[in-house]
């Protein structure tokens, strides 16, 4: 029976790679790199023994062990520091890769009436879905190799062949585990835009349950396939039995989505729509209330998020503490000379940025939003209708700061809450809000760049999102790299002030905002003058 | 005063010439049928006439307005339908309406439920569910819903069955009975002669020929199969017969519409057993311009 089922997935799948040959390409030249970079320069910087256990003293405290997950800090090898500093990030990357691209396969497709195109030809029932996960696959295993061969060749010493192999194999695991993830989505939700909602909301979900995990509860980052890849100790222990694990939670999840998409029918998910509504409430009648309505989702899974993450930082707070009092040598080292700030506020601005930079993805995405809705032909029926394009732009722009404040309370909110309630004598609301709120106008600027590529420069709008990622690289592995300073000048976020342990720097945050402010002017000036496409 | 008025609009997008000086007058009151064949530029005439496009070269008024300049004082007037209508797959058909008619700053009426209940319409249904045809009915009945006094619409029945093309064209003949002027793009000639006062044709982004249905009808040839009692002698060179075929006593040909008279009186005298006679189609003057477009020889017709 399997052949009518499976028919012609090996054309299917040849397929897929041909259209996405670039894309898959540019995904693995890009991660290795990112990871090939990374080792050399640590050994430069961190040469000896000494210097590297210098900077594993500093990764022992919990707030870095909730970003980074769990080390061997008493071998801090060059090896076990790049899998320490990068494999959990780099695997989040690879995960989002998966994601991506078989959402793009399955959902997307049959969201568009692709795949019944395909399905009308001589093509097994389940050939679609597993020629997408067959491809991601040998990408993934691809990946892997790759890494592997390109960490052992660099010829560090710590980096042994059984370490750079588990090390490139955890990476494609990861993404094999989120290909079949997706899948499992892709047949539950009825739509592309759910699938991914679901599919990185887990993502999402998985590193914040290691994260709490690692720091608070060993039990509960072994429900984590993030916490696996921690755990597994590459460069260390080695420990090859985790990567049996994630491909064996992997193939269940693919038997899973290959039964789901078995029963269902094409074109429906799990989760059936409902009938709507026959009239429009008062809230849509307008340009602001159909935006927001079509972010609504986006919005409120990000504030979630936010307020998580927010949390999850705040509550290792009280660790902090306790860690660096019981300890006269670390206290000394990290804190300033004068003593005059505790190592709760020393840490806050670091989780700040970290913060601040994830607080800009949902309004960038809100922005961008308008060039997306023009090229589903959706903006149309606005602008043939009594709706201004400065207008338009203006209600966007609005909605972005909006989102941006919120997203940045929140996560101030919940940070203050969860450390008020983990530190003994509690944590000053007002500290940490300010803290937080610093980086409203860097990220009002951001909102206005990617507002300038909508007006402008629209097909490359989404080019906004490499200046969000260079900028979250140079603070947050800033530090550990020692860029020269106008490395992070480069960014709007090198300007905000280290609160709380440097004060507000007024004319920094005023002239980033009159400098927003003019770019969205030649936005909503550039936006006016352009062709609508579609 | 025209309502819609271009003058030379002409429209580059990069090296690729889509208009090339486009000239188009819509009288208040009238049905205007805009065809040609796919790519011909239709949709980009409307899109510059609806501000959305910036013409390269050229000027166009609406209400006697500038159409970039003033695109949303002349948008409060205007109801629009687009060809391929893309709609939010999250929404609602009857949240689309709503939305759709307050946008253009008209408000609730009872129209709404006229013509959803015409077009046989489901509002509760998400537009993700819907089909073509469905959602070209959401954007059709959003623009008969609100007030204008201009409708243009693009293409807006390539969707429909034959019940809700009737449907349409009634909506259509309703709102010219209350004197309000229609821009409508088609390249289904069927129903550009049954509801166009004048029509205009464009080709290669030119208008290659305009005026009215009757105008236009001389420049078509109608279609006749005869029967005669004794052979015709020298049809084949008679003035103003093209097409000709057929053996003896039995021809089928097309005869140029200002010749008819003299083509008749001329086989008459050869005594008709049999005479059928096709009108001259929209169809013909739209094949003679668009296929090899030799104005001497005509079409065969098997
Ligand atoms: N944004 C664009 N960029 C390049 N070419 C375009 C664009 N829009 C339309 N065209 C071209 O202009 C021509 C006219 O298109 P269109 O107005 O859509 O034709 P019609 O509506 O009559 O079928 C076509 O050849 C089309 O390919
Ligand atoms: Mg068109």
């Amino acid at each position: 029976m399997g052949n009518h089922l499976f028919h012609n997935i090996g054309k299917l799948s040849l397929f897929i790679l041909k259209r996405d040959r670039i894309r898959i390409l540019i995904w693995i030249i890009g991660i290795v790199f990112f990871t090939l970079i990374v080792p050399p320069a640590l050994a430069e910087l961190y040469p000896t023994q000494q210097d590297r256990d210098a900077f594993a003293i500093t990764m022992e405290n919990p707030a870095m062990v909730a970003m980074a997950g769990q080390a061997d800090t008493s071998h801090y090898t060059i090896g076990v520091m790049t899998a320490h500093e990068m494999l959990l990030f780099t695997a989040l990357v690879v995960g989002l890769m998966s994601i991506l691209l078989v959402n793009r396969h399955t959902r997307s497709d049959e969201e568009d009436g692709r795949v019944e195109m395909l399905r009308s030809l001589p093509v097994g029932r389940l050939s679609n879905m597993n020629a997408s996960l067959l491809v991601l696959t040998i990408t993934n295993i691809v990946l892997a190799f790759v890494t592997a061969i390109g960490l052992f060749a660099l010829g560090i010493e710590s980096m042994d062949l059984q370490g750079s192999l588990l090390y490139g194999a955890l990476l494609g695991g990861t993404g094999i585990f989120f290909a079949a993830l997706t899948a499992v989505f892709a047949q539950i939700s009825e739509n592309a835009r759910g699938t991914f909602g679901f599919s990185i909301a887990f993502l999402l979900l998985l590193y914040l349950v290691r994260a709490i995990g690692d720091v608070s509860n060993e039990a509960l980052s072994w429900i984590s396939p993030l916490g696996w890849v921690t755990k597994a100790q590459v460069y260390g222990e080695n420990n090859w039995w985790l990567l049996l694990l994630l491909i064996v939670v992997s193939f269940i999840l693919m038997v899973v989505a290959n039964y789901l998409y078995a029963i269902r029918d094409l074109g429906s998910g799990l989760i059936r729509a409902k009938s709507g509504r026959k009239y429009a409430s008062w809230f849509l009648q307008s340009p602001a209330g159909l935006a927001l309505r079509l972010m609504r989702n986006g919005i409120i899974g990000w504030a979630i998020g936010m307020f998580v993450l927010g949390a999850s930082y705040g509550s290792v707070m009280g660790d902090l503490d306790s860690f660096f009092s019981g300890s006269e040598m670390l206290s000394q080292m990290v804190l300033d000379a004068e003593g005059e700030f505790s190592v709760i506020e020393q840490f806050i601005p670091m989780l700040m940025v970290v913060i601040a930079i994830t607080a800009t993805i949902s309004p960038v995405l809100s922005m961008l939003k308008l060039y997306g809705e023009e090229k589903k032909n959706h903006i149309e029926h606005l602008i043939v209708r009594a709706v201004s394009r400065p207008k338009l732009m203006v209600t966007f722009l609005i909605i972005s700061f909006v989102n941006a404040f919120i997203m940045l309370s929140l996560a101030a909110i919940g940070f203050w809450s969860a450390g008020a309630a983990s530190v003994e004598g509690g944590l000053d609301f007002g500290m940490i809000y300010t803290a937080a709120i610093a980086h409203f106008p860097a990220i009002v600027c951001m909102i206005s760049i990617a507002a300038l590529l909508v007006g402008f420069l629209p097909r490359f709008s989404s080019f906004v999102w490499l200046y969000v990622f260079y900028s979250f690289i140079v603070l947050y592995l800033g530090g550990l790299f020692h860029f020269p300073d106008w490395v992070g000048k480069l960014s709007p976020f090198g300007y905000i002030s280290q609160l709380p342990i440097e004060d507000v720097n007024i004319v920094a945050e005023i002239v980033l905002l009159v400098l927003s402010i003019a770019i969205m002017i030649i936005a909503v000036v550039t936006y006016n003058k352009r062709d609508i496409q579609g | 005063m025209a309502v819609v008025q271009t003058k030379n609009i002409t429209k580059r997008f990069g090296a690729f010439t889509a208009l090339d000086g486009v000239n188009m007058e819509l009288n208040e009151g009238e049905i205007y049928g805009f065809i040609g064949p796919n790519g011909a530029g239709k949709s980009t005439t409307i899109r510059i006439l609806l501000g959305m496009l910036k013409a390269s070269a050229g000027e166009a008024q609406i209400f006697g307005k500038d159409v970039w300049k003033d695109a949303v004082e002349i948008h409060k007037r205007l109801a629009y339908v687009p060809g391929d209508v893309n709609l939010w797959p999250n929404l609602t058909g009857g949240e689309v309406i709503d939305l759709f008619v307050k946008l253009q700053g008209g408000t609730k009426n009872s129209r709404r439920e006229e013509l959803i209940e015409r077009f046989d319409l489901d509002p509760s249904k998400k537009c993700r569910t819907y089909s073509k045809g469905n959602r070209q009915k959401v954007a059709l009945i959003a623009a008969f819903a609100s007030e204008a006094d201009l409708y243009i619409l693009d293409e807006p029945t390539s969707g429909l069955d034959p019940l809700m093309e009737n449907v349409f064209q009634q909506c259509v003949n309703e709102v010219k009975a209350e004197g309000k002027t229609v821009l409508l793009s088609s390249h289904i000639l069927s129903e550009v002669e049954k509801l166009c006062d004048r029509v205009g044709i464009i080709r290669q982004g030119r208008i290659i020929e305009t005026g009215t249905l009757d105008e236009l009808r001389h420049l078509t040839r109608t279609k006749l199969v005869i029967e005669t009692k004794q052979p015709v002698p020298n049809i084949h060179e008679f003035a103003g017969i093209h097409g000709i075929s057929g053996e003896n006593r039995r021809w089928s040909f097309q005869v140029d519409t200002e010749k008819l008279d003299d083509v008749m009186k001329y086989i008459s005298s050869y005594g008709i057993t049999k005479l059928e006679s096709a009108p001259p189609t929209l169809e013909d003057l739209f094949m003679r311009h668009y296929e090899g477009n030799d104005p001497s020889g005509g079409r065969r017709n098997g």
